[in-house]
């Protein structure tokens, strides 16, 4: 089963059982992921987390 | 059967580092070194990393008068000695690479105005193929000569490629890029700047304009407004270019994706860096000392247009030795990786 990133446009393939509403990391932009579809498979962009990242 | 191949200039940093390589190439046996100074001692007075290899106590250095005929041989030698002997040198061997600066520019005018003289061998300028694997891959496959990269014109040339060959960039607009360097970019030679109380901690602008690989992103590139600024920093090894261009459209993030997986999609030694999470978000020189990976990301900044294309090396592998074995795999019809999948260190 192959969905597409909506950051980067990478083609993703979801693990055998993968449900509704899990949350993966796209293997190249390292996006967070909510799987909001499974039929057709679709991904959205998670709700971004606390940021911790700077100089 | 292997391949013998022969190093001129083995004491230099860049002879090092095609040592540490080729003697730990499968296909390939390192059969001279030369050294006019340590003449007659063994490679690791000048390079201490290779002490115990079996390999490695087989060759020490040995006087350019000395060379004998091999099959692949690498020039690592100071500005301007290549070509000055470069007859002699294609009377050893059928297949060279250069790694100076000698042979890189095709025109003996553009050669001219960035290096103040005139060529002393013009005649074998367009002899050479520029070996940088990711614009000259097939001609570097039938090529007997190939010249080596400048290592701030690789990170750059990276960097750029994907914008003008899916010609995102406006060509009316000029692109700046800052380089920074760490100090073996200076080679072994000390000089006063070099001394450590004074290089340690620097962040020196030495070259903020009229750098000669500029000359290199301009022939490679076809860009004629393309402006270089180096600045050295606190490293040993890496590079990392950062470059400034304007977009001829509006441009989003997903075309960047897109213009960056469309030129190094299928390229073994570039990887494409920018991510959302974790500590290492864009390309990093520091995890890539002694690898042949280029990393390279980049942002955009939709509401002035700016694109800024970011390149991380390191200066002697992907910028020098590196892509030069690459280049020798491709001449001698080995597989390209050989040799060269040494992936970096973390923590370093
Ligand atoms: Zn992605």
């Amino acid at each position: 089963m192959r969905a597409t990133c909506p950051e980067c446009e990478a083609e993703i393939t979801l693990p055998e059982g993968t449900v509704e509403g899990e949350i993966l990391t796209c293997p190249e932009c390292a996006a967070e992921l909510e799987v909001v579809s499974i039929d057709p498979p679709e991904l959205a962009l998670a709700p971004e987390v606390e940021e911790d990242w700077g100089e | 059967m292997s391949v013998r191949v022969s190093i001129v200039g083995g004491s230099g940093y860049v002879g090092g580092e095609l040592l540490r390589l080729l003697l730990f190439h499968p296909l390939v046996t390192v059969a001279q070194a030369t050294s006019e100074r340590l003449a007659g001692k063994p490679i690791t007075v000048a390079h201490p990393n290779l002490r115990g290899i079996p390999a490695a106590r087989e060759v020490q250095f040995t006087s350019q008068d000395r060379l004998t005929p091999c099959d692949v041989l690498f020039l690592a030698l100071p500005h301007g000695d290549a070509a000055r002997a470069i007859d002699r040198f294609a009377e050893l061997a059928p297949k060279i690479i250069d790694c100076s600066a000698d042979f890189r520019l095709r025109d003996p005018a553009l050669y001219a105005r960035w290096y103040g003289e005139t060529h002393p061998a013009p005649h074998w300028l367009e002899q050479f193929v520029y070996g940088l694997p990711e614009l000259h891959r097939d001609a570097i496959r039938t090529a007997r000569y190939v010249s080596g990269v400048g290592c701030n014109a690789t990170a750059t040339n990276l960097a750029l490629l994907p914008l003008v060959r899916v010609g995102l960039i406006d060509p009316t607009r000029d692109v700046i890029v800052e380089v920074k360097v760490g100090s073996s970019e200076g080679g072994a030679q000390p000089g006063e700047s070099s001394h450590h109380p004074e290089r340690s901690g620097a962040v020196r602008s030495f070259a903020p304009v009229g750098h000669r690989h500029t000359a290199e992103v301009v022939q490679e590139l076809g860009l004629s407004r393309v402006h270089l600024s180096i600045t050295s920093v606190e490293l040993v090894r890496g590079a990392l270019a950062t470059a400034h261009a304007f977009a001829s459209a509006p441009v989003s993030e997903k075309d960047l994706w897109r213009a960056f997986r469309a030129t190094y999609g299928s390229e073994p030694f570039v990887r494409i860096v920018r991510e959302k999470q974790g500590v290492y978000r864009l390309p990093e020189p520091k995890i890539l000392a002694g690898s042949n990976y280029a990393d390279v990301g980049f942002a955009v900044d939709e509401e002035t247009g700016r694109i800024v294309s970011i390149c991380a090396i390191d200066n002697l592998m992907k910028g020098a030795a590196g892509t030069a074995v690459q280049c020798m795999n491709l001449m001698c019809g080995f597989e390209e990786r050989t040799g060269l999948e040494f992936p970096g260190l973390h923590p370093i």
